[in-house]
């Protein structure tokens, strides 16, 4: 490891500012080959498996049921805890049907890019101040623009599926994230204005403060709300989640784009679903909220935010931060009813993306004029 | 870091999955094939640009091509009649004119490119954020042709949204 061939590698990937975990696991090269490329490539992988499998799909079944007055799984495990993992089981076991009028191809690419588009941006994700898996100063604008494989994975497996039900669920999720977009990016640019950079470590570390919560972006300018909600709104349907799971909505399309989808396959579908969910949902806690930072404030000599931050501690509040906001998209999905497609265009074209105009301008004016 | 063989080898793996999948997207009989196989060249040109530290362009070539063009390309191949077997083939045949054209045109390229041994790099080092260089420059040296852009795509903005609106002035009742 000398310096001199660290300026002609790839910066995109490992750029000179890479922290200190990342460039140890690169440099982990057994016997020539590049073996810590690959683990800390398969962090973020683990991380989503683990979370969706055990957290994501139980999570979601028990707060619907708790919202309905159920009980929901309860055979598996105490309280129904392994229900996921015997599920996993019984998807993993399924025979592996491909439709005989079915584009074989497309069909079986569709769920692997549809993954690949989600999982990418985690890379530029911060999970503490000791890790992230590359520290770009192209961040932000990375991981909103990435997701753009996700559309083709979709476009893939609706199109595949020689399906009209598929299709139409392709065509409708296409043009909603494509659509959604705009407003997102423009709330995004606001947070990214009021630091500066779009370096996602950088966004954190502005953030960072012995009064914890009082230095995240949404309580350092009176307009940041707005963005912040235009942004929540935007990412409900760039992930396709109620109230505008319009893509898939049961009661017209019976699972929209994945409807031919069984087995392991739609268990990719589902894994890409819940990374992309946990996605959004970081990175409004990263530009908004203050990331791997403590919300706890130092109360005069009791330090309260300094004993709760720290490369491990960071992970935990990244981690429950992007719960929370995964809660509340649950807690959504069973409160609010699904829009229709022509009221989903009127919100985004007519409501959230003048809104986030002026949230852009608006913020321009606090960053230039007050200090 | 890393060292020079796995830095060889990743750029020739981009540069095989550009080149396969361009060519792929030529020589396909499927015009549906054709335009998801434009996703792994597009994929590959990004990665490229990666290699020469452009990396805000890499991010804009995804953004732009594959979030943009890419999806409008399939949407509307998608919506064309008869894309399964469609014959790719004109009546008319010029062969000699075309490959003497073709012969023509990679002479020239071969040529540039076996006579551009060194290419220059900058005589000032880069420092700082590229990001923020791209931006200071946009809106203070090249301030007027960043305008002139935006009007012109601002026009085509408008004679889009001329042209989808709906022909009946009461049907606004969403």
């Amino acid at each position: 490891m000398n310096l001199t061939s660290s300026h002609i590698s790839m910066p995109l990937l490992m750029g000179n500012s890479l922290n200190a975990w990342s460039e140890a696991l690169v440099g982990f090269n057994p016997m020539g080959l590049p073996l810590g490329l690959v683990i800390l490539a398969a962090i973020p992988l683990v991380f989503i498996a683990l979370y969706s499998l055990t957290y994501g799909v139980y999570g979601e079944r028990k707060i619907s049921a708790f919202m309905q007055d159920r009980l929901g799984p309860m055979e598996v495990g105490k309280w129904g805890i392994l229900q996921t993992i015997a599920d996993i089981l019984k998807l993993l076991q399924k025979e592996d049907i491909v439709p005989t009028s079915a584009d074989k191809f497309l069909f079986v690419i569709g769920p692997g890019v549809l993954f690949v588009g989600s999982f990418l941006a985690y890379a530029v994700l911060p999970f503490s101040s000791a890790f992230i898996g590359a520290s770009l100063n192209v961040g932000l604008f990375f991981a909103i623009g990435i997701t753009a494989i996700e559309v083709v994975g979709i476009l893939a497996a609706g199109w595949g599926s020689n399906n009209k039900w598929s299709l139409y669920g392709a065509v409708r999720s296409v043009a909603q994230i494509v659509s959604y977009e705009i407003p997102a990016a423009i709330a995004l640019l606001c947070g990214a204005m009021m630091a500066g950079t779009l370096d996602m470590q950088k966004i954190t570390l502005l953030q960072s403060g012995s009064y914890g919560f009082a230095h995240f972006f949404l309580f350092q300018s009176p307009i940041a709300w707005l963005p912040f909600l235009i942004y929540f709104i935007a990412s409900l349907a760039e992930v396709n989640r109620a109230p505008f799971d319009i893509p898939e909505a049961e009661s017209e399309l019976v699972a929209g784009y994945f409807t031919e989808y069984s087995g392991m396959k739609f268990a990719v579908i589902f894994l890409a679903e819940y990374g992309s969910m946990f996605m959004v949902s970081a990175i409004i806690s990263i530009v908004f909220l203050g990331g791997w930072n403590s919300p706890l404030p130092d109360i005069g000599s009791f330090a309260l935010n300094a004993w709760t931050n720290g490369p491990v501690w960071g992970v935990f509040w990244m981690i429950m931060k992007g719960f929370f906001f995964i809660f509340v998209q649950m807690w959504l999905r069973w409160t609010l009813p699904r829009l229709r497609v022509d009221q989903l265009m009127y919100l985004c074209w007519k409501v959230l993306t003048p809104f986030a105009f002026v949230s852009f301008v608006l913020t321009a004016i606090w960053v230039v004029f007050v200090p | 870091m890393m060292n020079s063989l796995t830095y060889t080898v990743i750029f020739y793996l981009f540069a095989a999955v550009t080149v396969f999948s361009a060519a792929f997207v030529v020589f396909s009989r499927n015009v549906i094939y054709s335009a998801f196989s434009l996703l792994f060249t597009f994929f590959g040109v990004a990665a490229l640009y990666v290699f020469l530290s452009a990396d805000f362009i890499a991010v804009t070539q995804v953004v732009v091509y594959v979030g943009g063009i890419l999806v409008l390309l399939l949407f509307g191949v998608m919506f064309t009649k008869g894309i399964m077997n469609t014959e790719l083939k004109s009546d008319v045949l010029h062969i000699i004119p075309g490959t003497l054209i073709l012969a023509g045109m990679l002479g020239a390229l071969l040529y540039t490119f076996y006579t551009t041994h060194t290419w220059k790099p900058s005589e000032t080092q880069l420092h700082g954020s590229l990001v923020e260089r791209i931006g200071f420059e946009t809106v203070s040296h090249y301030v007027l042709p960043f305008e002139m852009v935006s009007i012109l795509l601002l026009a085509a903005l408008i004679g889009a949204a001329f042209l989808a609106r709906f022909d009946k002035p009461d049907n606004n009742n969403l």
